[in-house]
C-alpha cells in the first residue's frame, strides 16, 4: 500500500509511523521543513490522562492511558516517568479538593512528602496531589527524534504536495488548522507559551498549578529550561503573546517558584490548537482520504490512538465507502 | 413573566458561557436550563481584539439572546469602550456592565460603575449593572438611568452563596418594582433558591455550572431550582418560629403529660 500523509505535525508524523510500521510505502508532504509552525512545536508534552480528566471526557483518558507506552516504544529514552504534581496557592487550597473530586489515580501528599519528591518545592506548598503513573516529553526532541527515525524507515519527506495524488491507495489528511477554512465544525483556541531558562530552579515533572481562572503547567526541559503553559482562548488569531498572557504566564512560574523571577525568558510562542465543538478528536474516513483532526489539546497525548486508528480504517478491507466513521462516538 | 427593557423573558435563569469544558457542552448546559439569555465576554475570548468567529457562531446558534458583558474592564473608559465594541459585535443596546475594583478579588469599583453606567445609559445603552449589595449604591446607579440592578450575593467565582441576606432583603424592599437579578456567588442551587424566596427576579450563574462534574446535569438542577424558589416565594410562605407548633390540635387528645 502506498500511502501520502499531509501535514508533519505530531497526528502526521505518528500517523505515517503506524502505517510504515504495518509495512505502507509512505511520503509525508509538509509545506513547513522546520515543523516550527505547527500547533505540536508549542505543545507541553505532558503525557497526564488521569490530569485531563478534570475537564475532559472519560474517553480522553482512555484513549490516552497507553500514550506514554507508546511514546517509549517508539522513542526509547525520551519518556520521563516521574508523575505530575498538582498544587495550588495557599488561599487556592479548595481547588486541590474540586480537583481531586473530578479525578482518580492520584496520591495526596504534605509538605514533607512534597519536599523529598521535589526538593525544590520543599516548604512551598503544604497539599499536592501527585498523580503517579503520568509521564511527559519534550515535543520538539520527540518530533525531530520521530522524523530521523520515519526517515531510517523509508519514509519520505517533501515540501510541496505530489501533484500526482492518484498513485496513493490512501490520504491521511492531518493538516489541522489548515482545514479550518473547508470545516466549519473546526475552530481554533489559541495557546500561548513561554520557555524560561533558570539554572536556580530543577523540578523533574510537570507542575500543574491550580487556579481558579487560570490554572498553568510549569513542565521542566532540559538545560534547566522550562515550559510555561499555556493560555486558552477562543481565538484562531496567531499574532504573538499578549502582555495579559505573559504577565499570567509568568506570575504562575513566579507563584511555583520565586527563582523563576531571575529566569531568562528565552522564547515566547503561539500555538492555534484544531479543536471540534466537545473537544475531542476525530478520525474520519471519505473513500480513500481518512482525516485525522481535532486534537484540541491533546496532541501528544491522544495521537497515538489516532494514528492506530486511522491505520485501523487504511488497512481495513472494507473497500466500501465510509462516511464519518468519528473515533469517539 | 420577567419583563428586561421591554423585553418579556419566562426563565429566569441567565448563564454565562466561561470556562465549559467545551463548546458543545455548554450548548447542552444551555439548552438543558431552558435559559433565553447567555452572557458573553468581549474581552475574556479575544486576542489582540480579534476574536474566534466560531467560538461566536456557536454561540448564536444556540438561539438564545446575547447579554454581551464588560468583564475584565478596570476603569471607566476601558468598560465604555468595550460597550461600544460589544454594541456593534452583537448588535444589541444590552450590556452587562462590569468594572472591577479589585484585580484579585473582583469587587466591583462602584464609584466607576456609576460613572459608566451614567454615559452608557445617556448613549442608549441599557445597562444591567453588576454592582454589591450596597443600597445606596443601587441609588445612585437607578439616577444614573439603570433600569435593573444585579447585586452580587457573594464575591464572583466563591460559591458561597448568600452572605448577607438582610441586604438582599433591604434592596428587594426597597426596589419593589426594579428588575433584581443576583449575579455572582452562587454555589449550589440551594443558593439560587433561597435568593429566589428572597423575591429576587432572576439568578445569573457560571462557574456553578460550567465546572460542575457534570455541567448539563447541574444546568438542569438550577432551573428546577430557581423555579421552586420563585413559586416558593409567589405562594408565601411561613416565618420562622420560637417555638414548636404542632400541626394536629392537642384538645381530644388521651394523655396530657
Amino acid at each position: 500500500m502506498k500511502a501520502l500523509v499531509k501535514g508533519a505535525g505530531v497526528a502526521g508524523l505518528t500517523a505515517a509511523y503506524e502505517l510504515a510500521t504495518r509495512g505502507a510505502i509512505v511520503t509525508v508532504a509538509d509545506p513547513c521543513r522546520d515543523m516550527t509552525r505547527t500547533a505540536s512545536w508549542f505543545a507541553g508534552g505532558m503525557l497526564a490522562p488521569d490530569c485531563e480528566r478534570e475537564s475532559a471526557e472519560q474517553i480522553v483518558q482512555d484513549l490516552g492511558l497507553d500514550a506514554a507506552d507508546w511514546w517509549e516504544t517508539v522513542l526509547p529514552g525520551h519518556v520521563t516517568r516521574a508523575g505530575t504534581l498538582v498544587v495550588a496557592a495557599g488561599r487556592d487550597t479548595s481547588e486541590l479538593a474540586r480537583f481531586a473530586s473530578r479525578t482518580n489515580g492520584f496520591q495526596t501528599l504534605g509538605d514533607e512528602e512534597i519536599g523529598t519528591l521535589e526538593p525544590d518545592l520543599g516548604g512551598r506548598f503544604r497539599l499536592a496531589l501527585h498523580f503517579v503513573r503520568e509521564a511527559h516529553l519534550d515535543p520538539r526532541a520527540a518530533l525531530t527524534a520521530l522524523r530521523d527515525r520515519l526517515e531510517r524507515k523509508g519514509v519520505s519527506f517533501v515540501e510541496t504536495e505530489p501533484g500526482w495524488t492518484k498513485r496513493f491507495d490512501v490520504t491521511i489528511d492531518c493538516t489541522g488548522m489548515a482545514r479550518a477554512k473547508a470545516d466549519m465544525q473546526l475552530r481554533g483556541v489559541r495557546g500561548e507559551m513561554l520557555i524560561l531558562h533558570t539554572p536556580d530552579v530543577s523540578l523533574s515533572r510537570p507542575i500543574r498549578l491550580l487556579h481558579p481562572r487560570f490554572p498553568v503547567y510549569v513542565v521542566p526541559r532540559a538545560d534547566h529550561r522550562f515550559m510555561v503553559g499555556a493560555t486558552m482562548i477562543e481565538s484562531d488569531a496567531a499574532g504573538a503573546i499578549t502582555a495579559r498572557s505573559m504577565m499570567e504566564l509568568l506570575n504562575a512560574a513566579y507563584t511555583v517558584h520565586s527563582a523563576f523571577a531571575e529566569a531568562e525568558i528565552v522564547e515566547s510562542g503561539v500555538g492555534i490548537r484544531p479543536a471540534f465543538p466537545d473537544n475531542l478528536p476525530r478520525v474520519t474516513r471519505n473513500g480513500d482520504v481518512i482525516q485525522i483532526n481535532g486534537l484540541y489539546r491533546h496532541g501528544f497525548l491522544l495521537a497515538p490512538a489516532m494514528a492506530r486508528q486511522a491505520a485501523n480504517l487504511a488497512f481495513s478491507q472494507n473497500t466500501t465507502t465510509e462516511h464519518n466513521h468519528e473515533a469517539c462516538h | 413573566m420577567l419583563s428586561l427593557y421591554g423585553t418579556e423573558i419566562s426563565s429566569r435563569l441567565l448563564l454565562g458561557t466561561a470556562l465549559y469544558p467545551s463548546p458543545a457542552i455548554l450548548g447542552d448546559a444551555v439548552k438543558a436550563s431552558r435559559t433565553e439569555i447567555v452572557t458573553v465576554s468581549l474581552r475574556r475570548e479575544a486576542a489582540g481584539g480579534r476574536t474566534g468567529e466560531k467560538f461566536w457562531s456557536l454561540i448564536q446558534s444556540l438561539g438564545v439572546r446575547v447579554l454581551p458583558n464588560t468583564a475584565g474592564c478596570h476603569s471607566v473608559k476601558e468598560a465604555v469602550t468595550t460597550a461600544k465594541m460589544a454594541r456593534e459585535v452583537f448588535s444589541t443596546n444590552w450590556i452587562k456592565l462590569e468594572v472591577i475594583g479589585n484585580h484579585d478579588t473582583l469587587q466591583p469599583d462602584v464609584f466607576g460603575l456609576v460613572e459608566a453606567a451614567r454615559i452608557l445609559a445617556a448613549d442608549g445603552f441599557q445597562v444591567f449593572p453588576y454592582t454589591t449589595d450596597d443600597l445606596v449604591v443601587a441609588e445612585r446607579l437607578l439616577e444614573a438611568g439603570c433600569k435593573i440592578l444585579m447585586p452580587w450575593c457573594a464575591p464572583i467565582g466563591s460559591a458561597r452563596g448568600p452572605q448577607n441576606v438582610e441586604a438582599l432583603r433591604s434592596l428587594r424592599g426597597h426596589f419593589p418594582d426594579t428588575p433584581l437579578i443576583v449575579d455572582a456567588g452562587i454555589g449550589r442551587p440551594s443558593h439560587a433558591a433561597a435568593v429566589m424566596e428572597l423575591g429576587f427576579d432572576a439568578v445569573l450563574l457560571n462557574t456553578a455550572v460550567a465546572k460542575a462534574g457534570d455541567p448539563i446535569g447541574m444546568a438542569t438542577a438550577f432551573a428546577k431550582a430557581i423555579e421552586a424558589g420563585r413559586a416558593a416565594f409567589l405562594a408565601g410562605m411561613l416565618e420562622p418560629r420560637d417555638m414548636a407548633v404542632p400541626s394536629t390540635p392537642l384538645i381530644g387528645k388521651a394523655v396530657f403529660s
